[in-house]
């Protein structure tokens, strides 16, 4: 017996370490292969074929010419986009500012042990959980000249108040812009409100002891704490800043003309009605550029470098 | 009142500074209802009202006729069978993609914590750098696909959709949650002999109650929130609650019943609000966890 | 044959490699304690053992047979874990009883380990409460419970006592010696960083630092003669005293010299060859110095004195060296105080001064 299991080790030595474990492993690899495969063939596959698409002068159905950067000259060229681009700067740099400090605001206030906080966040908060297309029906409503807020204040007695920035060209996009912020500063407050509990509450206490106002206490110390979270928050509204499509259909169907038209209901119209797919494509290309621009040093950050680290 | 030590209790103090943080809290709070204050009550209001009253006053005489007509019989182009169908199709969009994406997640989440398979790291890797993409990027390719199937514009296709696009939360989510229960305890089952379904079944799932009602109330009200995937891939016939209320909101027939588009709009929000009401900190345990990605 | 026997095991995470050829005999019914600072490398062994993780290299023998590439369940083998690593939604009764039903072992036979571990733990009251409803020693008793149902011939044991307070800790730690007293046959490996543990405990410890075994040996050998520094400044508390000095030749024997302290080794065991004139470090534990008024070292003053109950430490400094001392409790010694130190060449320990190992 001895030298059986002497021979066995011997071939068990020799051969590759790691093999014996794949086998061990196969069930655990058999329940990936869905995900595996959805991986491969939507988020590569898909991706690398729309990029393709891009380069070609597919219209109604897909060719596969090759046409260079012909596609994106049109893009530069095209008001429409080029006013979809400018909107969603507009709307990203308001938007984010806006949830940020709101939310910031918010999650400290909220922080001071008052009265009926758990009130007072779940009403800050439950428009996340309503979709894009109630969102923009209802401040259509609210904001609309006619009936709305407009006829609100007329009545008070300030007849000469005009408030019609939904049909407005040129102030459109802010009324998306406030909308949006209502929808979203609510999750930047439950994102920065956990930050605010992980903060040691011994710090309040040597500030108070050191004679530091709330104010400068908030300003100087706990928000570079709260840096991760900001910069999460950040992310998280930067990406539904590219994203943004539910609401536009929604609340000014991208008017009034193309005033409050952006990047991803550029995508949609041309891919489903204009039966342009190259142009389409090109403008999904961008946008997934643009997201790329943005997650790129976050993930960075926090995956690869903390990896090191660990 | 002579000046004496103080003793007792400290004397209750509502300095300027307190009562400006009510006040900038309940401006806020003001500002977070108003909307929802507004739809309610101009549902319950009839259409003369709406044109004359005021849009903030109460109505005179609360009748819930919109809702009926919202749910019944509101027209999109030339259909007039309310909201209701859309709403009988987001449940049964809802329900299979619910459980399917949860449990596709669950199963990933646990093979990638706890099993060493070879590529398993850039599958998670590719897939988080998934969840960020606009689904733009993806939507052509794949009406192409499903069509190719023969499946395009129908239950099975928009259900695929939500578990494609729910996978990276999904995964995330249950990857982060098993991440966080002790090595050993997958070292003692193995130990006792469980495989792979084993240890998944009868260990690790019964432990995962709070993560699944966590990723059930994010997908719930993620799927039922959802547009741009109904829109593309539900087809004619299973067009979710989203989409109808659009059409029946931006439908050019006629003049514009706003009382009927509010009652409608409200029917729409109900099950997210409901979710979101009942769940109350786990809704926001389940942003913060799907939000913050890892 | 041997219980279980390591041979030249090599483990490796990722392309590092953390041990290299390691190998390790274990009599049957013997109880091996691996012991090391964190990082030493011990609980990878012992997972390497009970198969939780691949070897890169070398073989694993369990009662003869090779199991190097076998499942866990199949070694023979039963384990218990720092955290417990109770299945936290199961009873008592069905975590003891999950690797029974797993191997299809018929009700009756499950039932009655299940009934003959709990008594012999004391935990037959517990057998239907859930994990988060017992104390911690209660859950690490379970836990033992759970290793014990499996009929192993081999138990290993992760830090089992770690989580546990000081109190519970000493308690259990008798209980799972008297454990192995009781089965007999049962081979033992435990990991520990607590040299009490390993002290009470083994029959043969392990010493590991840095993925290397320092020295394998009886708990005496390894207080009385450590391997070397590391072994000698581990083991022991108060630490082991070192004086840095040179190994002279005088008259007919050897002497250790530092300064104005001087040792003749007459009766000093040497391993090999002394190297004489090289630079050597003195390792006498405290309890080996006796407080003598015509002791061989003389000129101390006794700068600190910490009571301890059953025996008090005096730290001596002679204003070069420092000293720390173990005499009884009652001691009346005060700070000041002059004292003369005497010890007994057969009780230090001398190790070279470059390589650390022992002379």
């Amino acid at each position: 017996m001895a030298t059986v299991t002497v021979r066995a080790a011997a071939t068990g030595a020799a051969a590759p370490a790691a093999r014996p474990r794949i086998g061990r492993g196969l069930p655990a690899a058999l329940a990936l292969v869905p995900t595996a495969l959805i991986v491969l063939v939507v988020y590569v596959g898909c991706m690398l074929w729309t990029v393709r698409l891009s380069f070609t002068s597919s219209t109604l159905l897909p060719k596969f010419d090759f046409v260079g950067l012909a596609q994106y000259e049109r893009l530069i060229l095209n008001d429409r986009f080029v006013v979809s681009a400018q909107n969603t700067v507009i709307f990203g740099v308001l938007f984010i500012a806006g949830c940020l400090v709101l939310g910031f605001l918010l999650a400290v206030f909220i922080d001071q042990r008052v009265k009926g906080e758990g009130a007072f966040r779940t009403v800050f908060l439950f428009p996340y959980s309503m979709s894009f297309v109630v969102t923009g029906v209802a401040w259509q409503w609210f904001l609309n000249p006619g009936l709305g807020l407009e006829k609100l204040v007329r009545d008070m007695g300030f007849s000469d108040f005009t408030f019609d920035w939904l049909v407005n060209q040129e102030m459109a996009i802010y009324t998306l812009v406030i909308a949006g912020i209502w929808h979203g500063a609510g999750l930047t407050m439950a994102i920065l409100l956990a930050g605010l509990r992980g903060v040691d509450e011994d710090l309040w206490k040597a500030a108070r002891v050191d004679g530091v106002p709330p104010w400068r206490y908030y300003l100087s110390i706990v928000l570079p704490l709260l840096r991760p979270m900001v910069v999460t928050a950040t992310v998280l509204l930067a990406i539904s800043v590219v994203k943004l499509y539910d609401l536009v259909v929604a609340m000014t169907g991208g008017g009034p003309g193309i005033a409050t038209e952006v990047p991803a209901k550029f995508v949609m119209d041309h891919l489903f009605e204009r039966n342009n797919i190259a142009l389409g494509t090109a403008a999904a290309t961008l946008m997934l550029v643009t997201v790329v621009i943005i997650i790129a040093p976050w993930i960075y950050a926090r995956y690869v470098r903390s990896k090191g680290r660990r | 009142m002579s000046a004496s030590l103080p003793s007792g209790p400290r004397p209750r103090r509502l300095t300027p500074g307190r009562i400006g943080l009510y006040a900038f809290l309940l401006t806020a709070a003001v500002f977070f209802l108003l909307p929802l204050w507004i739809m309610l009550i101009t549902s319950l209001k009839p259409m003369e009202e709406i044109r004359l009253g005021n849009i903030l006053a109460l109505p005179m005489a609360p009748t819930l006729e919109a809702w009926g007509k919202a749910w019944s019989s509101a027209c999109t182009g030339l259909d007039c069978n309310g909201i209701s169908v859309g709403f009988w199709n987001s449940v049964r969009i809802l329900v299979p993609s619910v459980i399917l994406s949860i449990a596709l997640g669950a199963v990933n989440g646990y093979a990638l914590s706890f099993w060493r398979v070879k590529g398993a790291n850039v599958l998670f890797g590719v897939l988080l750098v998934g969840a960020f993409i606009p689904y733009q990027v993806f939507l052509y390719p794949l009406v192409r696909i499903f069509s190719q199937m023969g499946i395009y514009n129908s239950l099975t296709c928009i259900v695929l959709v939500h578990v494609i696009f729910g996978l990276p939360t999904m995964t995330l989510l249950f990857r982060n949650y098993y991440a966080g229960i002790p090595i050993e305890l997958f070292k003692a089952a193995r130990i006792d002999g469980g495989g792979f379904w084993t240890i998944f079944l009868r260990v690790m799932l019964p432990m995962s109650v709070p993560m699944l009602v966590v990723a059930t109330i994010l997908q719930v009200t993620g799927i039922w929130n959802d547009f741009i995937f109904g829109l593309t891939f539900a087809g004619r016939e299973n067009l979710p609650m989203t989409v109808q209320l659009n059409n029946i909101v931006h439908s050019t027939q006629g003049e514009r019943a706003y009382n009927v588009d509010m009652a409608a709009t409200m029917l729409a929000a109900l099950v997210p609000l409901a979710v979101y009401f009942v769940s109350g900190r786990w809704f926001v345990r389940g942003i913060a966890a799907g939000a913050v990605k890892g | 044959m041997s219980a279980v026997s390591i041979r030249d095991v090599s483990v490796a995470f990722e392309a590092v490699r953390v041990f290299d050829g390691l190998s390790l005999d274990i009599e049957e019914g013997e109880f091996v304690v691996l012991l090391g600072p964190s990082g030493c490398g011990k609980s990878t062994l012992l997972n390497a053992v009970a198969g939780l993780i691949d070897v890169a290299d070398g073989q694993i023998f369990i009662g003869g047979r090779n199991v190097t590439w076998e499942e866990p369940k199949d070694r023979g083998i039963a384990m218990v874990f720092q955290s417990y690593a109770l299945y936290p939604r199961m009873s008592v009764r069905e975590n003891m009883s999950f690797g029974l039903r797993m191997a299809k072992t018929p009700k009756a036979e499950i039932g009655r380990r299940v009934a003959q571990a709990a008594e012999l733990l004391q935990i037959g009251h517990l057998l239907d409460r859930r994990p988060d409803q017992l104390s911690g020693g209660q859950r690490q008793r379970v836990a033992i419970g759970r290793a014990l149902v499996r009929d192993a011939a081999v138990f290993l044991f992760d830090e089992p006592l770690s989580n546990l307070d000081a109190m519970l800790r000493n308690e259990l730690r008798v209980e799972i010696k008297r454990l192995h007293a009781r089965l007999g046959k049962a081979t033992m490996i435990y990991v520990t960083h607590d040299q009490i543990e390993a002290m009470t405990l083994a029959d043969r410890i392990v010493v590991m630092r840095d993925q290397k075994v320092q020295q394998i040996g009886s708990p005496a050998e390894i207080y009385g003669r450590p391997a070397n520094l590391f072994v000698a400044g581990f083991i022991g508390a108060p630490q082991m005293n070192f004086l840095n000095g040179r190994l002279e030749a005088e008259g007919g024997g050897l002497s250790f010299v530092a300064g104005t302290l001087r040792l003749p080794l007459a009766g000093y065991a040497f391993n090999g060859a002394p190297p004489v004139g090289e630079e050597v470090v003195l390792g006498v534990r405290p309890e080996h110095l006796a407080l003598a008024e015509a002791g061989l070292w003389q000129g101390f003053g006794v700068d600190i004195v910490e009571p301890m109950g059953a025996d008090t430490v005096l730290w001596c400094s002679d204003g070069t060296h420092t000293l720390q001392v173990r005499t009884t409790g009652t001691s009346r010694i005060t700070r000041g105080e002059r004292v003369g130190l005497g010890l007994d060449p057969e009780q230090v320990s001398l190790f070279a001064a470059d390589t650390g190992e022992r002379l």
